[in-house]
């Protein structure tokens, strides 16, 4: 399987979601933001980091590059999509997803390591987990608060869109939802389930050379679901 | 003809607006009990060519629901004055 991994200015871990994805058995290289085609992806990977800045809106200007509206073309095909961080920051604003990422309730930057329930085991990315079991992963991020209105965060969870729930045991520092996300959400998907975005960044805890590699499965979900890409 | 445009962004209200709190909470400190309800967001201020005002406040309220202002999060307001910026 071939799998995109698209460069913005100011995207971040893109070698180490690379390199997750090649360790899971795939084919990665890199696209850049002003490309109009994935070159033949069966997977798009859209990094974390801090497009154009964060100005604006995180994700706000980015949604815009020439490369989204080939990620649209292959999302609407049923494409598997994973945004990671900053890139489930711009699937929102781009529409692909649904609610909106905004500053963290308690107004820092919060970098650590978070306890997320998987919720959905049926999406690309998520499908080597077991329902319900917990993984440690790490977040960095200062605008991961989840919100959408209230109907529609009724319609995720008739849905099953919520895929990611933090949901660690709180200690004395942190509280277990660690930026005030609605309903305590950490990933979503879309209805049809194969456009996926996370605020925790599995790629950057994906080997046990690193003390665990709680994220590896998340490349491993995908590369073994290469039958949701229409043309693979 | 050049209208300037001022708009005006803050979170939704009934939306948890963080900044606003702890903006709140540093005035009390000060000693401005007098102030609540305070809320944070953007402003943001552009030249437009139109025919005419009405019409510059259209074109500004598709470039708000398109790029400007976040539909989920924000509520916006504009604002048409004759004439560009000095």
């Amino acid at each position: 399987m071939r799998v995109a991994v698209v460069r913005f200015p100011g995207s971040n871990c893109e070698p180490e979601a690379a390199r997750a994805v090649e360790r899971a058995g795939g084919e990665a290289f890199y696209v850049w933001y002003r490309d109009v085609a994935l070159q033949g992806a069966d997977a798009v990977l859209l990094p974390g980091g801090f497009s154009y800045g964060d100005y604006l809106r995180s994700g706000a200007i980015a949604r815009f590059s020439p490369v989204m509206e080939a990620i649209r073309q292959h999302a609407a095909a049923g494409g598997p999509v994973l945004g990671i961080c900053n890139g489930f920051q711009i699937l929102c604003e781009a529409g692909l997803l649904p609610g909106a990422l905004v500053r963290n309730a308690a107004l820092k930057y919060l970098s650590r390591p978070v306890d997320v329930r998987v919720e959905r085991t049926d999406t690309p990315f998520t499908r080597a987990y077991r329902a319900g079991e917990l993984i440690r992963i790490p977040i960095g991020h200062g605008d991961g608060r989840y919100v959408a209105p209230d109907e529609l965060l009724d319609a995720l969870e008739h849905n099953r869109q919520v895929v990611l729930r933090y949901a660690g045991a709180p200690d004395a520092d942190y509280p277990a939802n660690p930026n005030g996300s609605l309903r305590d959400i950490a990933a979503v998907c879309n209805p049809e389930g194969n456009v996926v975005g996370m605020m925790p960044h599995p790629e950057r805890l994906a080997e046990s050379l690193l003390g665990s590699d709680a994220g590896h499965r998340v490349f491993v979900s995908l590369l073994s679901s290469g039958s949701l890409t229409p043309d693979s | 003809m050049t209208w300037r445009v001022h708009v005006r962004i803050l979170p939704r209200a009934g939306l948890l607006d963080p900044q606003g709190q702890a903006v709140e909470h540093a005035l009390s400190a000060l000693r401005f009990p007098d102030a609540s309800n305070v809320h944070v967001g953007k402003a943001i201020a552009l030249d437009v060519a139109a025919p005419s005002a009405a019409e510059a406040e259209a074109r500004v309220r598709t470039m708000c629901d398109r790029l400007l202002a976040n539909p989920v999060t924000e509520d916006y307001e504009i604002e048409v004055a004759a004439g560009g910026a000095a």
